[in-house]
C-alpha cells in the first residue's frame, strides 16, 4: 500500500458508460438539478457531472459505494430510497433518477410516489419480470428465473418487488403518473420504443421510463 | 489548605509563540452572544501556504476544544508533530501548495488568541472567572473580523472535527457566502445530554482543586493542576473507543509482573491516562478549559433556529462534506445522520461518509487512508466547481 497513492482522489472511471445508464443520461437535460437514487459506484453521476454539466447529487445504500464516490468527487451520501426520500422538498430536482433499484425497495409504490414529487421529472429503470426467457424458465424448467439483467439465485437476490412493463405502467396509473417516454431493451442491448405496451412486456429485458406526476 | 511547594504557572507566555496576532475590538467591542462586550482582544493564528491572487484559495481549519493553531508544524511548547499533519501539508489532502491554510486559535483559549489567563484591561490582572463565557458562534464572530481583515470575500473550505465541526456548521449557517465548501466531521449539530455531563464532570474536577482558588489561582502563582489532568483523563476516555483502548493495554500490567495490591498505577492504561492527564497540564488553562467545554455545551444550531435545523442551512450555496466513524461514541453517526437530513431537507448538495474504524472518537485526527482520500477528492471536486487552479 502506497501512502502518497491512498491520498489522492481516486481517479474517474475507466470505460464507456453501461448501456441502460447511457439511455438515461441521454434523456436528462445539460446543466439539469439531478438526484441519482441508488447511484452505486456513481458511473452515470460522474457522465452526467462531468460531461453534461449536470448538477448532480447521489444517495446510495452501500458504505464502500458511497465512500468511493464521495472519494471521486462527487456529491453522495449514504441513505436508503425506502426512508430518506421524505426529507427533500417538492420539486427539488429536475430529474430524479432511480435505475435497476425499484424492485429492491421495500415499498415501492412509496418511492415511486415521493420520486414523481422531488422531482420535476422522473426517470425509472427496472428489469422486466414479463420477458419470454422469465416466464419460460417458469413455465417450462418450474424454477425460479434467472436472466443476464436477473442473474441471482432465490435465495440471494436483493429483488423482492420485481414487476412486468405492465405491472408498472399499472401502478403509475394508480399513482396518477404520466409515462412521458418509454424505451425497453431487448437483450443484445437495442432499445425500442413502446410501441406495444403487450409485444414490450415479451420481449423488452429491461425498461426505462421517463415519468412525470400528473 | 496551602501549597507552597506548588510549581507557579507554567504555560508559555503566549507573546513568545510563533505565528500571527492581530487585535480587535479596541474601538468597537465584540458584541457576544451573553450580550457582555468584548475589547480590545488579540486573534492569534497561524497560516500555511500561500494565498493567491483572486484570494480565492483560503482553507480556514477550525480546531478542536484542546487544540490550537500549530496544525502542521512542531508545536512551540510540546515539539510534537502539529495535530493534523496527516491531513495538512504539501502534498496532504489540504494540500499546501495549492491551498492557503488558515488556523485560529479560538476565543477563551490559551495559545495567544484572548481568553481567561490574559489580563483583564478594567484590573490588569488576569482574567480570571471575569471572562465573559463565550459560545462557538462568538468563536466564529471573531474568526470572521479575522477573514474580513485578510481581505478574503470567500472561504474556498472551512474544515474541523468535533468542537471544529461545531464552529463549521455555525460558520456556513451564520456566513453561507463567505463559505464555498464546508467539511463538518464527527461532529454534531448540538452537544448532547451525554457529553454536556463528561464535561460536567472535567469542570468539577477543576473547581475541586483547591489550587483553582474560584478562578484566581493565576493572581495567587497557584495552578489546578491535579483537577485539570483529572479532568482530561476522563474527556480522553471518551476520546478512544472499548476495542480501542483493548487493543492498546488489554489488561496489561505496567513494569510489574503482579498487582501490588495498592493504588499505583498497576495497569498499563492507569500509567497511559497519568501520563496524559500531566503533560495536557504543561500546554493547558485550567480556566481555558471551563470556557471552551462550556461553549461546546452551550452548542444547539437548531435551537437558535426555531427548534428546526434546516432553517440553520435554508436556500444554502455551500458544499457540504460531513464525515463521521463507526466507533466514535461522542459524536456518532447518528448525530451526523441528523444533519444531512437537515441539508436534504433544504437540497443542499452534500456528501456524507461513515469511515470505518475502531479508533473512536480522535480517529480525525489520526492516520485513517479511506478518510484522506475522501477528503482529497470532496475537495478536489471542489476545487474543479470553484474553478481554483
Amino acid at each position: 500500500m502506497s501512502a502518497a497513492a491512498d491520498l489522492r482522489p481516486r481517479a474517474r472511471s475507466a470505460g464507456p458508460l453501461r448501456r441502460d445508464l447511457a439511455l438515461i443520461a441521454e434523456m436528462i437535460p445539460s446543466g439539469a438539478r439531478v438526484l441519482d437514487v441508488g447511484c452505486g459506484d456513481g458511473a452515470l453521476l460522474e457522465h452526467l457531472v462531468h460531461d453534461r454539466g449536470v448538477d448532480g447529487r447521489g444517495i446510495e445504500l452501500s458504505q464502500a459505494g458511497v465512500n468511493a464516490c464521495v472519494a471521486r468527487g462527487l456529491s453522495v451520501i449514504q441513505g436508503d430510497a425506502d426512508t430518506d426520500l421524505k426529507d427533500y422538498p417538492s420539486d427539488a430536482f429536475d430529474v430524479a433518477v432511480l435505475s435497476q433499484t425499484l424492485q429492491a425497495t421495500r415499498a415501492p409504490r412509496k418511492v415511486l410516489g415521493e420520486l414523481v414529487r422531488i422531482g420535476r421529472r422522473t426517470i425509472v429503470s427496472f428489469p422486466n419480470f414479463g420477458h419470454w426467457r422469465v416466464r419460460w424458465r417458469l413455465l417450462h424448467d418450474g424454477r425460479m428465473p434467472t436472466t443476464p439483467s436477473l442473474p441471482a439465485e432465490w435465495y440471494d437476490t436483493p429483488n423482492i418487488h420485481l414487476c412486468t412493463i405492465l405491472d408498472f405502467e399499472d401502478l403509475t396509473a394508480e399513482l396518477g403518473i404520466t409515462i412521458e417516454r418509454a424505451l425497453v431493451l431487448d437483450s443484445r442491448g437495442t432499445a425500442r420504443g413502446l410501441n406495444s405496451m403487450r409485444l414490450a412486456n415479451w420481449f423488452g429485458e429491461q425498461c426505462i421510463a421517463l415519468l412525470r406526476r400528473g | 489548605m496551602s501549597a507552597p511547594q506548588q510549581r507557579p504557572q507554567t504555560l508559555v507566555h503566549s507573546a513568545s509563540l510563533p505565528g500571527h496576532r492581530v487585535e480587535f475590538g479596541r474601538d468597537r467591542p465584540l458584541v457576544l452572544d451573553s450580550g457582555a462586550e468584548l475589547g480590545p482582544f488579540t486573534i492569534a493564528y497561524q497560516t500555511y501556504g500561500t494565498l493567491d491572487a483572486e484570494r480565492a484559495n483560503a482553507v480556514l481549519v477550525c480546531h478542536a476544544l484542546t487544540g490550537d493553531q500549530f496544525v502542521a508544524e512542531t508545536h512551540p511548547v510540546t515539539a510534537k508533530p502539529g495535530w493534523w499533519e496527516t491531513m495538512v501539508g504539501p502534498g496532504k489532502p489540504i494540500d499546501t501548495e495549492r491551498f492557503f491554510v488558515i488556523c485560529v486559535n479560538v476565543l477563551g483559549a490559551c495559545m495567544g488568541t484572548t481568553g481567561p489567563r490574559d489580563p483583564n484591561p478594567a484590573t490588569g490582572r488576569p482574567y480570571g472567572l471575569a471572562f465573559p463565557v463565550i459560545t462557538v458562534a462568538d468563536m466564529v464572530r471573531a474568526q470572521k473580523l479575522l477573514i474580513d481583515h485578510l481581505g478574503i470575500e470567500k472561504l474556498f473550505c472551512v474544515l474541523g472535527g468535533s468542537m471544529g465541526g461545531m464552529q463549521v456548521l455555525q460558520w456556513a449557517s451564520a456566513y453561507p457566502e463567505r463559505v464555498f465548501a464546508a467539511v463538518p466531521i464527527a461532529t454534531g449539530a448540538r452537544h448532547s445530554a451525554q457529553n454536556i455531563a463528561f464535561h460536567e464532570v472535567g469542570r468539577q474536577a477543576i473547581m475541586a482543586d483547591p489550587d483553582w482558588c474560584h478562578g484566581d489561582y493565576l493572581a495567587q502563582g497557584r495552578n489546578p493542576r491535579r483537577g485539570l489532568a483529572v479532568a482530561r483523563m476522563a474527556a480522553h476516555i471518551t476520546y478512544l473507543s472499548e476495542s480501542a483502548l483493548h487493543q492498546k493495554f488489554g489488561r496489561n500490567l505496567q513494569d510489574r509482573t503482579r498487582v501490588t495490591y495498592g493504588f499505583e498505577a498497576d495497569f498499563q492504561v492507569e500509567s497511559y491516562l497519568r501520563y496524559q492527564g500531566s503533560s495536557f497540564v504543561e500546554r493547558f488553562d485550567a480556566n481555558s478549559y471551563l470556557y471552551l467545554t462550556r461553549a461546546m455545551d452551550y452548542f444547539d444550531l437548531a435551537a437558535e433556529h426555531g427548534g428546526v435545523l434546516a432553517n440553520a442551512f435554508r436556500a444554502t450555496p455551500v458544499r457540504f462534506c460531513l464525515v463521521s466513524f463507526t466507533s466514535d461514541w461522542l459524536f456518532p453517526t447518528s448525530e451526523s445522520r441528523a444533519i444531512v437530513h437537515s441539508l436534504n431537507a433544504v437540497a443542499a448538495n452534500v456528501s456524507f461518509v461513515e469511515i470505518e474504524s475502531d479508533k473512536g472518537h480522535d480517529a480525525f485526527l489520526l492516520e485513517e487512508p479511506e478518510f484522506a482520500q475522501t477528503l482529497s477528492g470532496f475537495l478536489a471536486g471542489s476545487a474543479a466547481h470553484r474553478g481554483l487552479k
